[in-house]
């Protein structure tokens, strides 16, 4: 075993191969640790709460090394933060908290939108929030008179009144605009929030929290509902390669066992094991998985059963079979029939071991199929929709019209990560093919 | 040639008029009793086309540490007969007393107790060994196949047989594959196998034949000590007569699925009865520079075809000492020449 | 040796670039054959022998490390030829070869017919008609029946096939075949047939043969000469009739003495150890090591010495 370690290290794709194998499989350990999978799946889910940070379909961050405007991130300032400037002033029945913002803008490009979001704990009357606008040049504008509850959202976006004062523009463009150009681009400067809160209350308190959402958004992008894409694409590592290998792995496993049954039985057990194997063969794979994830149950666990069962009378037989044929004949066969070794012994101990060589490639390319399987049937609608896999990321892409939109980010992240899995597994497992099969040749 | 032939032999119920006779010498260990072995061909996996008769009506008796010589061309049926003494293929007619039991009547169970009893030595020595296991494993699985759990008990076997053939020092053997071992250090770990479990004869099937020649004799003198230390009884099949004077006592000759001479090994190689033994002794060469001159008289033509084989003997088509009207007809019986020189010959009615 | 031999073969080198390192298979052979005259090359597995006819009818694979020396067919040169010229003028119209195992290398799904005739068709472009004319002239030699022509190979025996490969190998009428064990997977008797074939092939035609075997007995049917070797060399070459009485180096001795006879009362004997490997090699004579007359000089390698009219490898015969 040893050699051949050594015989396969000497193709460079292989080396390639195991390193990109090796990177995934320690991507999957450390998103099952950092992220577990309960959390995953509830962030998955979408929920406002979790997600009202991020911006929509934002691209990832590292866009802008490519790109020769400079596409804004999101900006968030909470106004509680140290450095933020907060004055309080008593009144007759409660304070105004007059908190100034300063927000740096030097990016190429608008914002998405621009949101304000408020908390307040008061007991009877709701506070009163007056909103006002510093451009860099000294330039004041007041954007906003309004009340609130204890959890308010004001949304500058479609605010009516703010867009008509900005010549038309919506806040998150008009507010970092000169109006007084005539050209509408950004302007790059420093602008001041000023938010001066009235409360009715001595002890009623306001947190505001400004989120202008830019165009780009962590390391892979947002989708339609704000979820984080890398949340997806790093929890869909460990599920790919736990579907893959344990559809390959279970359906080699049986196959070898199935064929090596028919051939040392032979007689009626094996063209009974051969009729069932070529009728399996004949019968739509793709379209039954479809009808049971239709009509009966999407859960991954029900579909990599049904992959599994349907797999098992493969091709796979009919290849492990034609090499046991060749074996049966084997002196040393014989010579353990002759020493009285039972017909499972045979089969376990004297001709599997000696086919397991050519398993180990099949079996490690087999691998990728399976994984390129469950996110086409993703694709197709039929991925366990709780899971964030690969394929439902494509899939959601696909059904929000994402390459009509120009959101490829969405489209390429999985694809990519898709085509890695299956190059790196295909290059290891067909140079174990050159490494093992000569061997098999030379005996 | 057939397309179809089941490597299995068929079964054919034999007249019940046989009944198991014990073999009252008690120096006989096998006792073949016309038997037969006959392939069945197969057209279409479906229709039945015919018999192959590899082993059609041979008897002879094997006594306890006796060699045997059984020598013949490919085709004769050596390989068959051998093999269904083994008990890999099922005898389709006649019977085979081992220890005054019929093999061919025994279920599973009785031929697990008698499959430890013979030893089986191959013809390709690299190839009866798995390659994927060690030489301890090799040595260790026949006797776990056959329920021997004490592991001491396992070493102490394969160490008192290793040390037999001569492979020494065994701890550097026991770890080594077969592809390390040279054509005679896999002979002779095939040989320590075949002696794990004791048994009373063994089945030596062409044993040298693919050995370089300088090594031949060192295994067949191997296996003659081994014989002769452990009273082991031996069928050596092989074709060729020259090896089989330093290995036997007896000689038998087959052609076309019949034993057509048995006799002492002087006798035989001295004066030999039946034509197709004569034509072989002809044909065997010995290292002469005058064999550059001369024509050898070998009768022409090949063995006969199996599956329709000529009627009367076997060899009279090719037969130069033929003799009309007699030989065409009718299957020779066996004659008794002398002391054990048994022909199945009409020349010596 | 004749001043004007068919074959003389001088310092032939072929050596093997593999994993393991470098292969000598062929380490300055020197040979002669005369016309009309059969030497044998005796050896066990892996001394060379194969190696030695593919060398001289440069069959080479690809990993050929050194391939060197002189072989004069008919006093020309035919190593100083390039591949084509050997190709057309030599191979199959000068020298032939049926090489090991040839019965199992033909063609399962070509009629006998088909492959016999084809080197005839590719050397003369004939017509297929005539090309089946002196196939039935071949078989009509090796013994095979004219009608087998139309069969195909799974319907002969393992005789016939060896017999059809012969053919196939005198159909242009070369001076020389090279036969790399011809009968080591037949019967004895099928055997015999085939050396009484070869022996009229050889009075009929006046072909000359070179026969590599590990079979020493066997070798007398037809040897005129005999070579053994060992280790990649030559280290014996003598006539038949004085060959087979008293061979003189130790290992043709040894080999001698291995042979089992059918009468008398000698048990043969064996040799002790095994060939050394042609990948590493011992410096000084090859046999030493296994040798029983073994003395200090031949750490050095012994020059061929040419006594009582044979050539020997051996400083026992030094002059």
């Amino acid at each position: 075993m040893n050699k051949s370690f050594r015989d396969i290290l000497k193709y460079p794709s292989v080396i390639v191969g195991l390193l990109i194998i090796v990177a995934l499989i320690l991507v999957s350990i450390f998103t099952v640790i950092a992220i577990p999978y309960d959390e995953a799946i509830k962030l998955w889910r979408g929920n406002e709460a979790d997600w009202y940070k991020n911006p929509k379909t934002a691209g990832p961050v590292w866009l802008n090394w490519f790109s020769r405007e400079k596409l804004p991130e999101t900006i968030i300032i909470d106004a509680d933060e140290a450095g933020i400037e907060k004055t309080i002033k008593e009144t007759q029945s409660g304070q105004i908290i007059t908190m100034s913002i300063p927000i740096r803008f030097d990016f190429d490009v608008y914002a998405e939108d621009m949101t304000l979001y408020f908390q307040s704990n008061f007991e009877e009357k709701a506070p009163f929030i007056g909103l006002k606008w510093t451009f860099p040049d000294g330039e004041e504008i007041g954007i906003g008179n309004f009340s609130i509850n204890r959890k308010f959202s004001y949304r500058l976006n479609q605010e009516r009144k703010i867009t008509n004062k900005l010549k038309g523009l919506v806040a998150s463009q008009g507010l970092f605009t000169n109006l007084k150009e005539k050209e509408n681009k950004p302007w790059k400067g420093d602008y001041t929030l000023t938010i001066e809160a009235i409360t009715f209350d001595k002890t009623a308190n306001v947190q505001a929290e400004l989120i202008i959402y830019g165009q780009l958004s962590g390391w892979a992008g947002t989708d339609t509902l704000r979820r984080d894409l890398g949340i997806a694409l790093l929890w869909g590592t460990p599920i790919a390669l736990m579907f893959g290998l344990l559809a390959a792995v279970g359906t080699s496993l049986f196959q070898i066992t199935i064929a090596g049954i028919s051939t040392w039985f032979g007689g009626w057990v094996d063209t009974l094991l051969q009729r069932i194997t070529e009728i399996n063969l004949v019968l739509p794979f793709l379209p039954m998985l479809i009808m049971i994830g239709t009509f009966y149950s999407r859960s991954i666990f029900v579909i990599l059963s049904a992959v599994i069962l349907l797999s098992i009378f493969g091709q796979g037989v009919k290849t492990f079979r034609a090499a046991f044929l060749q074996i049966k004949e084997a002196p040393y066969i014989e010579a353990a029939k002759a020493y009285g070794a039972s017909d499972i012994s045979i089969i376990m101990r004297y001709m599997i071991p000696r086919v397991l060589p050519m398993l180990i490639p099949q079996f490690i390319v087999l691998i990728p199929s399976y994984v390129f399987l469950e996110a086409s049937l993703a694709i197709l609608g039929l991925g366990d929709p709780t899971l964030p896999t690969w394929g439902k990321v494509i899939q959601d892409a696909e059904s929000n019209g994402a390459l009509y939109q120009g959101w490829y980010y969405w489209v390429i992240e999985p694809s990519i990560l898709l085509m890695l899995t299956g190059l790196a597994f295909s290059m290891v497992g067909y140079a174990l093919d050159r490494v093992f099969n000569p061997r098999l040749r030379e005996e | 040639m057939p397309l179809n032939v089941k490597n299995t032999p068929v079964s054919i119920a034999v007249s019940s008029a046989a009944s198991l006779t014990k073999d009252n010498n008690s120096r006989t260990l096998l006792s073949v009793q016309d038997l037969r072995v006959w392939f069945e061909l197969r057209k279409f996996g479906f229709g039945h086309a015919g018999f192959v008769h590899a082993v059609d009506g041979v008897s002879f008796d094997l006594h306890h540490g006796e060699t045997i010589g059984l020598v013949g061309e490919s085709g004769c049926g050596k390989t068959s007969l051998m093999k269904t003494i083994l008990a890999l293929y099922r005898p389709t007619g006649g019977k085979i007393l081992f220890e005054g039991e019929d093999i061919s009547r025994m279920d599973k169970k009785a031929l697990k107790r008698y499959r430890p009893k013979i030893g089986y030595i191959q013809q390709d020595p690299y190839g009866a060994m798995a390659p994927f296991m060690n030489v301890q494993r090799i040595l260790e699985e026949p006797m776990m196949d056959n329920h021997i759990k004490d592991r001491n008990e396992r070493y102490e076997r394969i160490r008192n047989s290793l040390e037999e053939v001569k492979v020494t020092p065994i701890e550097d053997f026991l770890q080594k594959f077969p592809h390390q071992l040279s054509g005679g250090q896999q002979q002779r770990i095939v040989i320590a196998r075949s002696l794990l479990l004791r048994p009373s004869f063994i089945v030596a099937d062409e044993p040298v034949s693919m050995l370089d020649a300088s090594v031949r004799v060192e295994i067949l003198r191997l296996l003659r000590s081994i014989q002769e230390k452990r009273h082991l009884a031996v069928i050596y099949v092989t074709h060729d007569l020259s090896t089989v004077r330093y290995f036997s006592r007896r000689i038998f000759v087959m052609y076309a699925g019949h034993i057509v001479e048995k006799a002492l090994v002087s006798d035989l190689l001295n004066h030999p009865a039946h034509p197709y033994t004569q034509a072989l002794l002809l044909a065997t060469s010995e290292p002469d520079g005058a064999n550059a001159r001369v024509f050898k008289e070998i009768p022409p033509g090949e063995p006969p075809n199996l599956i329709n084989p000529p009627a009367g003997c076997r060899f009279h088509p090719r037969c130069p000492k033929t003799i009309q009207n007699l030989c065409g007809n009718e299957m020779p019986p066996e004659f008794e020449l002398g002391s054990e020189h048994k022909v199945k010959c009409w020349l010596y009615r | 040796m004749d001043a004007s031999p068919l074959l003389k073969v001088e310092d032939l080198v072929l050596y093997f670039r593999t994993t393991r390192g470098v292969v000598q298979a062929v380490d300055k052979v020197n040979l002669c054959l005369e016309d009309n005259h059969a030497i044998v090359i005796v050896g066990e597995s892996g001394c060379g022998k194969s190696s030695l006819a593919k060398a001289i009818l440069r069959l080479l694979p690809k990993n050929v490390q050194s391939y060197q020396g002189k072989v004069f067919l008919d006093q020309v040169d035919i190593m100083a030829m390039n591949d084509e010229e050997f190709r057309k003028n030599v191979r199959w119209q000068w020298l032939s070869m049926v090489p090991q195992a040839a019965m199992n290398s033909l063609n399962p799904v070509l009629t006998i017919g088909d492959q016999v005739t084809e080197p005839f068709i590719l050397h003369t472009s004939a017509s297929k008609a005539e090309a089946l004319l002196q196939a039935k002239k071949m078989f009509d030699y090796v013994g095979i029946p004219e009608s087998f022509l139309y069969r195909y190979t799974f319907e002969l025996s393992g005789g016939m096939r060896q017999r059809s490969a012969i053919a196939m190998s005198l159909i242009t009428m070369p001076k020389l075949i090279v036969l790399d064990e011809p009968t080591s997977a037949l019967d004895v008797l099928t055997q015999a047939n085939i050396f009484n074939m070869l022996k009229r092939l050889k009075q009929e035609l006046a072909i000359s043969f070179i026969l590599i075997t590990h079979d020493i007995a066997t070798s007398s049917e037809i040897a005129d000469s005999v070579a053994v070797m060992y280790a990649g060399q030559i280290v014996e070459i003598n006539n038949a009739t004085r060959f087979f009485i008293e061979p003189l180096h130790p290992y043709s001795r040894k080999l001698m003495d291995s042979v089992p006879r059918l009468h008398g009362d000698k048990e043969p004997d064996f040799i002790v150890g095994r060939p050394p490997s042609l990948v590493n090699l011992p410096t000084g004579c090859r046999f030493k090591d296994r040798c029983p007359d073994r003395f200090g000089k031949c750490s050095h390698e012994p020059p061929m010495t040419l006594a009582k009219d044979h050539l020997v490898k051996c400083w026992l015969y030094e002059v």
